[in-house]
């Protein structure tokens, strides 16, 4: 089974969200950079999946050269080999049509993404690769289990999940409990520098929703504090000053 | 020429959040002169609930009635809405966010080429270019998108607009969806779904807990909190991760985002992973014994005090108040 996993390379979920250049750039100075939380889930179950078929594993990023940390990270976990789109990832159409020539080239079995970035939050690049393919696409999917051609999966609907069942090859949006993240060791850091990074060009530089500027959320006020031998008091500021109740 | 709208339904009764989409709609084919707002729904439900739309602003709802399509088959679903795109000869599809709206909207934005822009805030300003404002970073910061296609989808935010409720009925009209077996390669076994409950994505009001709750058997006063004030129930990450609670109720960077009118969180840190998933909110209660605890940082009102003596104390005043 070849599997494809594709990841973010996204600031740490505790950086500190600022911009520069009269607010129309992210600025990132002092930040961290990690795995997508969700690609991380896909990762860790495609980890699983290669190990059980003694199949082939290969990540992919749309991003400029600073996301080789981030693959070589995703190399460590346990991917076969990485492949890199050479290009500032502009919008998910953009993305979604890199990854989705590439793995039709790569002929994949099983595509796995997370649910969403956690920078654009979009949760659309898994649909739009599974409609640019004519592949089905699932999200966000909280189980799989691959048996043959059969995939076996649940997917988290409000309130409750359904179980699905699909055949390969289909492409998952991920997200926990689908697997437990996995930390890399010392072995896989080691093998991880010697395993490929491909850098490959862009297929198209289409556009179609960029983002053009930039802002923060208003400052939030200092809260109210209430005794805790007076609640009653509380229920009075929520209904007659919060207005909420 | 005219908006359509996706819109969503849970046990035969329209969604809340795809009627904030109608309502949206609404105002925007108000602001561009896009004419009517059409809504599409699919799957088996009353006529009496689809004219029912009318209130939040549509002139007339498209019903594509076929009961293969109760189930939330994604596919089936992209390629029914598509059909109903071309068919009415809109520009603009809105849809509110959701599980199946956003797995919808993904493929569609490709079947009809589209400009998708997701989590959308409030109204595109449309007077030069196609602006819209988009909640990201997890709703830690804005970006206003520039939209640049012809056909434009937006998936929007709950709350992104007050809900319209003085339209006139709808009008029904059913449409023939055709269908492909191919839309139906995947099948829903089956659908576990907590019933009667407010559903968390959806609520106006969410009552939560952490850890400091300390195991499942101590959730009585919440769920005793959440009946009285009709709130959904929800959790920070640890608690769902214990098992304490279902997955479905975890909310934060890598659960449920919510954005109720009121969240009240108790024995909950306010780690900035969980706040990513509330921040939304627009009022946040914080129940700690920690004075230190970061929530207070992030909340409009707050006890310091522990929640095994708050909370049952609290809910007596509910009580007497509501
Ligand atoms: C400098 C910079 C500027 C950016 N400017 C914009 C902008 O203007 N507008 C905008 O929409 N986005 C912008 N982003 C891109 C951002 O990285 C988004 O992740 C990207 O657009 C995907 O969109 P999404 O949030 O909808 O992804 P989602 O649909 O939420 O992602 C779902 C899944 O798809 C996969 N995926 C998503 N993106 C990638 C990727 N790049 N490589 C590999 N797999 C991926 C992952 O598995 C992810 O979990 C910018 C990023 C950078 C670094
Ligand atoms: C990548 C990543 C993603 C994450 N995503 C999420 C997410 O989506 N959602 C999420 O919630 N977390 C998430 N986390 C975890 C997050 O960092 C915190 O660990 C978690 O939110 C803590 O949960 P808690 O507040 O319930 O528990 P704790 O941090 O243990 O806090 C318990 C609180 O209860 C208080 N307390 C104790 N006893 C009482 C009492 N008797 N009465 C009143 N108060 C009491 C304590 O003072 C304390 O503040 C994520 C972490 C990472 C690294």
């Amino acid at each position: 089974m070849k599997i494809l996993v594709c990841i973010t390379h996204v600031p740490d979920t505790t950086s500190k969200i600022q911009f520069t250049a009269d607010n129309t750039k992210f600025d990132s100075t002092g930040v961290q950079y990690i795995i997508g939380p969700y690609d991380d889930y896909a990762l860790a179950r495609a980890v699983e999946l290669r190990d059980q078929a003694s199949g082939k594993l290969t990540v992919m990023n749309v991003g400029e050269a600073d996301s080789d940390p981030t693959l070589r990270k995703a190399l460590a976990i346990g991917a076969d080999d990485a492949i890199r789109v050479n290009a500032a990832p502009k919008d998910s159409y953009f993305v979604a049509q890199q990854i989705a020539h590439y793995a039709k080239e790569g002929a994949y079995d099983l595509i796995l993404m997370g649910r969403e970035s956690i920078d654009f939050n979009g949760g659309m690049v898994h649909g739009m690769v599974g409609e640019l393919l004519g592949m089905p696409s699932f999200s966000p999917v909280m189980k799989l289990d691959v048996d043959g051609s059969t995939v076996k999966m649940a997917r988290e609907i409000e309130g409750g999940k359904e179980m699905l069942e699909a055949s390969l090859p289909l492409i998952a949006g991920c997200q926990e409990p689908i697997a437990e993240w996995k930390i890399p060791n010392m072995r896989g850091i080691m093998s991880a520098r010697t395993k490929p990074l491909n850098v490959v060009e862009p297929v198209s530089q289409e556009t179609q929703a960029e983002a053009s500027k930039y802002e923060l959320p208003p400052a939030k006020g200092a809260v109210k504090l209430v005794d805790k031998d007076n609640v009653a008091e509380l229920v009075k500021l929520l209904k007659n000053e919060a207005k909420v109740l | 020429m005219s908006i359509l709208v996706y819109i969503e339904q849970a046990e035969g009764k329209v969604k809340k959040t795809s009627l904030e989409a109608v309502s949206f709609a609404n105002a925007l084919a108000a602001q561009t002169g896009e004419g009517d707002v059409i809504a599409v729904a699919l799957g088996t439900i009353g006529n009496e609930e689809l004219a029912s739309v009318g209130k939040a602003g549509a002139a007339k709802v498209l019903h594509g009635a076929e009961s293969k399509l109760d189930a939330g088959v994604i596919q089936a679903h992209a390629s029914a809405v598509a059909q109903a795109f071309n068919l009415v000869g809109a520009k603009t599809l809105v849809l509110a966010k959701s599980s199946l709206g956003d797995a919808v909207a993904a493929r569609l934005a490709i079947k009809i080429k589209a400009g998708l822009v997701s989590n959308v805030v409030e109204l595109p300003k449309t007077d030069s270019g196609y602006l819209v404002k988009r909640s990201i970073y997890t709703g830690k910061a804005f970006a206003e998108t520039s939209v640049t296609t012809e056909n434009k989808i937006l998936a929007i935010k709950k709350n992104a607009i007050d809900l319209k409720q003085d339209g006139a009925a709808a009008q029904v009209e059913t449409f023939d969806v055709a269908l492909e077996d191919a839309d139906f390669a995947s099948k829903i076994t089956s659908t576990e779904r907590a019933t009667g409950d407010v559903l968390l994505p959806e609520a106006d009001i969410v009552v939560s807990g952490g850890r400091g709750l300390k195991g499942p058997e101590n959730w009585g006063m919440v769920e005793d909190m959440a009946k009285i004030l009709g709130a959904a129930t929800a959790c920070s990450k640890p608690v769902s991760d214990l098992e304490w609670r279902p997955h479905h109720e975890h909310v934060g960077q890598t659960g449920v985002k919510v954005a109720p009118t009121l969240y009240i969180a108790i024995g909950i840190s306010g780690a900035i992973q969980h706040l990513a998933g509330v921040n939304s909110s627009k009022c946040i209660v914080v129940i700690n014994k920690d004075p230190d605890a970061p929530f207070f940082k992030a909340a409009d009102y707050g006890i310091v005090g522990d929640a095994f003596e708050v909370v049952p104390k609290l809910n007596e005043a509910l009580k007497a108040e509501l």
